[in-house]
């Protein structure tokens, strides 16, 4: 075992695993965080904090994760390059895991320009290929990234995403194989609502046996509304949402109850992807939704790691 | 090039509120390219300035305004215009106004705003190129920079976030790694960006502190 967290139990065991965002809040509030953390608690094996996602200054996903850790939740924590120098990241990453952080996922991060920041100086020091290898070096040869020992090394679950939709769809696998090469253990992919389009894809990634090196995540995003699809399929960059799913928004007379079937349908097309070992289900905002999701899904109770 | 614009007149004005009398400094290459600093801007200015009942006293076309010998001996040159004047208006680069608040005992002041290094893609249409980062990776990445053209200056691109081609926070901007892996595609090389390009060393770039070069001595 690289870390020992209940994520990497289940996906060594080859069970299917489940991850659930959770969205820090826009304050001090631990309560909202214990809250969320406990209706997520019997159907996922782990959670995943945003750090500050779309570049919006919320909670830090380390301190939310320590908050989940005293609820005997397990937290994944993400960790984008844009607000970190390497000092920083390294320091961070030392103090998440002597709090029991066991699982990281690494990102670059959204520009700045989307968030409630947008005069903000982005910081990309490193990239999150050099991201992914820092945390390799810090766990397996107990380094720090300019070769310094550490006294303990950070015992870390490393996770990466992938958008199987992003442009150029051509070096997506590429790049994907090279944040493998870099040491990731398991990826997470951008939100699939294209499914025929994301097999392709993962027909790629097992033609040249990466499934058989990393742990493969496909993003589930749970949708409320019409507008809120239309919203993603026209503003959000890199989610490809076919006009069907759109037509059966826009029709539907129980738009949510739409919006759990078209989720359940595509789970149910994901289970039989071959090399596929996972979801994780981003359902920030409506995080009330994920019991109900699973339970269908028939994907509750989690296994016992 | 380093391209400049020349900064609202409004602004100008504000400075020079307790300038009654100027002398304006324009430049002769990258501001003169630009149009924002050259003879014909420099005796717009002064007609501007004229209009709003300030005295010009005098104006000179330094050659270049970087050069800080070159600027002395125009200052001298122009040293009665110059004693005229309560402030110098400097229509160049931030190089530029800090060259000639070198070269002279003077108040100085920006008329330009400094963009980027950039190229001429045609006449008035300028494009950032160079970060000034201190150690070129071109030879890595097909000729294009990322540093420069990627928003996130990713070594090891692209983000997830491009679509069609488009960076994701402009759809008037190229993804500069779909132009990376557009040209290495061509060349039949995008093998190359199978390696990963280790991280940089920012020492090299301003973050090291103030660069200096001098020729001839060794390096330590």
């Amino acid at each position: 075992m690289k870390a020992g967290s209940n994520l990497e139990k289940v996906l060594q065991s080859g069970q299917f695993a489940v991850t659930a965002e959770l969205g820090p809040p826009k304050g001090s509030d631990a309560e909202m965080v214990k809250k969320k953390g406990n209706l997520l608690r019997h159907c996922a094996d782990a959670i995943n904090i945003t750090d500050n996602q779309t570049a919006i200054a919320r909670m830090s996903s380390i301190a939310c994760g320590v908050i989940l850790t005293q609820l005997n939740l397990e937290p994944v924590i993400q960790m984008v390059c844009r607000d970190r120098n390497r000092l920083a990241i390294q320091s961070d990453i030392l103090g998440a895991a002597a709090l029991g952080i066991k699982n990281v996922l690494c990102l670059s991060g959204d520009h700045q320009k989307f968030g409630n920041h947008p005069q903000a100086k982005n910081v990309y020091d490193i990239d999150v290929i050099h991201l992914i290898q820092t945390l390799k070096k810090m766990r397996d040869e107990k380094k720090l990234l300019e070769g310094d020992e550490l006294t303990i090394e950070p015992r870390l679950y490393i996770g990466a995403v992938e958008n199987p939709y992003a442009d150029p769809y051509e070096f997506r696998v590429i790049r994907l194989a090279k944040k493998i090469k870099a040491g990731c253990d398991f990826v997470q992919t951008q939100g699939v609502f294209d499914v025929k389009k994301f097999k392709d894809w993962m027909s790629v990634i097992t033609d040249q046996g990466l499934d058989r090196k990393v742990h493969i995540l496909a993003g589930i995003i749970p949708v409320k509304s019409a507008g809120m699809v239309r919203y993603m399929r026209d503003y959000v960059s890199g989610i490809s949402i076919p006009d069907e799913i759109v037509i059966r928004m826009e029709n539907a007379k129980d738009a949510r109850r739409e919006g759990v079937n078209i989720c359940l349908e595509i789970i149910e097309q994901l289970k039989e992807v071959p090399g596929l070992h996972g979801i994780h289900i981003m359902a920030v905002a409506w995080e009330t939704i994920v019991p109900i999701i699973m339970n269908e899904a028939d994907l509750v109770p989690r296994p016992v790691a | 090039m380093i391209i400049t614009k020349q900064k609202p007149f409004e602004e100008i004005m504000g400075f020079l509120e307790s300038s009654p009398r100027v002398f304006i400094a324009g430049c002769s290459l990258c501001a003169t390219t630009c149009k924002t600093g050259g003879e014909e801007e420099v005796k717009e200015m002064e007609k501007k300035l004229q209009d709003k009942r300030k005295v010009v006293s005098g104006w000179v076309i330094l050659d270049p305004a970087c050069h800080i010998l070159s600027n002395k001996k125009y200052f001298r040159e122009n040293k009665e215009k110059l004693a005229q004047a309560d402030s110098i208006l400097v229509l160049a680069c931030g190089n530029g106004v800090q060259a000639v608040s070198e070269s002279i005992e003077k108040i100085v002041y920006p008329g330009c705003d400094t963009l980027f290094l950039g190229e001429i893609v045609r006449f008035g249409n300028y494009e950032e190129r160079c970060q000034l980062c201190g150690e070129c990776i071109l030879d890595k990445t097909a000729g294009i920079c990322p540093i420069t053209r990627c928003s996130k200056s990713l070594l090891n691109g692209p983000c997830g976030g491009a679509e069609d081609g488009k960076c994701e926070i402009n759809p008037e901007i190229e993804c500069g790694w779909q132009l990376i892996i557009d040209r290495l595609k061509k060349r039949d090389k995008l093998h190359l960006l199978k390696e990963i390009i280790p991280p940089k060393d920012w020492s090299k770039s301003r973050d090291g502190g103030l660069r200096k070069l001098i020729i001839g001595r060794k390096e330590k």
